[in-house]
């Protein structure tokens, strides 16, 4: 085996065992695909939920140049925000997405908005990266939650973030003192993605009715 | 080696993972994954698990394949080998728990090159029988389950108050923040390997006399 083995050998054992390893993978992809993929939409059904107080079923939704519409399940066109839908059958509202840089990565979210009143009304940390017990608090810090409850996007002013305490107008986000970073990431998260798609959505929603 | 081995021979191979050559409290391997992912108990319990899969699985294969493997291409052999299982581990986990997947980040993926799995295969499954390197990958697997455990569940009563996601400390527990966090790592670590190497000598000591 030391000296005498010829290249053409190394070849096909290499060969074999990568085709045996592409096989193998395949099957797995194919098994777990469905799972996943489940997961991923109960995971965004979750969030969604979440942040649209009330709702209790999900559509999803394309918003760009041509205007709004409904994405099937299972179309191949990527839906790009989702509406909530309530017991009642009316449309409490849209989950939008939205990110922005934190300390340590970028901070995305999804947040509910209310066309109606034109407020966001709840708003969910997708994934981030910030310094467990300080940053990480804008995932799960009550009162810093409470910041989106009814939070105002009319966009008379841009959403902004103040020192903890100081929030004083309806469309500033009282931040986490000792988080500053963090806090300052949702406000710009939020404030980016409202200027950018609450017009276009609110044309949009005009223009159907 | 020969082919009749008696049971104590496999029995001691299992044994000798878990316990007198315990991949991270006595041969310090595999350290980067035991600092990075233990901020919880259950990160570390699915990243031990996963790590075993992965020794149990290469273990057989390189085990089976130890006669047709020219020795030039070996360590190219066994990577794919890894990586193959590693993959499958990392779909499998997050078909699972996507909230799991997300804690273990990059992790998973990196268990291809954790020194662990590649030395058990030149050192111990290229020599022997599939059963006994299964049992050996097994012996080790667990026993990086078990220091990665050591060090999760201290991390997690200290830094979070919760054990597995459940409280288990009083609401008045001051949760000490730097256990979650990197720090936090090396100092329980720091303290296993202390209590550990003090129960070895004590022991060889007393075999000694």
């Amino acid at each position: 085996m030391s000296a005498g083995t010829s290249s053409s050998k190394l070849v096909i054992t290499l060969g074999g065992i990568a085709v045996f390893s592409g096989v193998l993978l395949a099957l797995t992809y194919e098994i777990t695909k469905p799972m996943i993929a489940k997961n991923e939409s109960e995971a965004l059904e979750a969030a969604v939920f979440e942040v649209l107080p009330g709702a209790v079923a999900r559509e999803n939704f394309r918003l760009d140049d041509t205007g709004l519409r409904k994405v099937e399940e299972g179309s191949t066109e990527e839906p790009n925000l989702y509406a909530g839908i309530n017991e009642a059958g009316e449309r409490v509202g849209f989950a939008l997405p939205g990110e922005a840089r934190g300390y340590a990565d970028v901070v995305r979210v999804l947040y509910g908005y209310n066309p109606e009143n034109k407020q966001v009304v709840g708003l969910q940390v997708l994934s981030s990266n910030e310094t467990p017990g300080l940053g990480d608090r804008i995932e799960k810090d009550p009162a810093f939650q409470e910041n989106f409850t009814a939070l105002d996007a009319s966009l008379a002013h841009e959403i902004e973030t103040v020192k903890n305490g100081e929030k004083t107008e309806p469309w500033q986000i009282d931040g986490i003192s000792g988080a500053t970073v963090s806090s300052k990431a949702i406000g710009k998260a939020l404030r980016l993605s409202t200027n950018e798609w609450v017009p276009k959505l609110n044309a949009a929603l005009e223009a159907g009715e | 080696m020969s082919t009749k081995e008696p049971e104590a021979m496999t029995l001691e191979t299992f044994t000798q993972g878990l316990w007198k050559d315990n991949p991270v409290f006595v041969m310090l391997l595999g350290l980067c994954p035991t600092l990075a992912v233990t901020n919880s108990a259950m990160n570390a319990l699915a990243m031990g698990l996963a790590t075993t899969f992965v020794l149990i699985a290469s273990g057989f294969l390189v085990s089976l394949l130890r006669n047709v493997i020219p020795k030039q291409v070996r360590i190219a052999s066994y990577i794919i080998i890894i990586a193959t299982f590693v993959t499958m581990a990392d779909y499998g986990i997050k078909a699972i728990s996507l909230d799991l997947y997300k804690a273990l980040g990059a992790f998973i993926q990196l268990i291809v090159v954790n020194c662990i799995i590649l030395g058990r295969a030149e050192a111990y499954a290229s020599k022997q029988t599939p059963v006994k390197s299964m049992i050996n990958g097994a012996g080790m697997g667990f026993g990086f389950t078990l220091a990665l455990l050591s060090l999760g569940v201290v991390r997690e009563i200290l830094g979070s108050g919760t054990l597995f996601g459940i409280q288990i400390m009083p609401d008045r527990f001051q949760t000490w923040s730097v256990f979650v966090l990197p720090p936090g790592g090396f100092f329980v670590l720091a303290g296993w390997l202390m209590l550990f190497t003090w129960l070895r000598e004590r022991k060889s000591k007393q075999e000694a006399l």
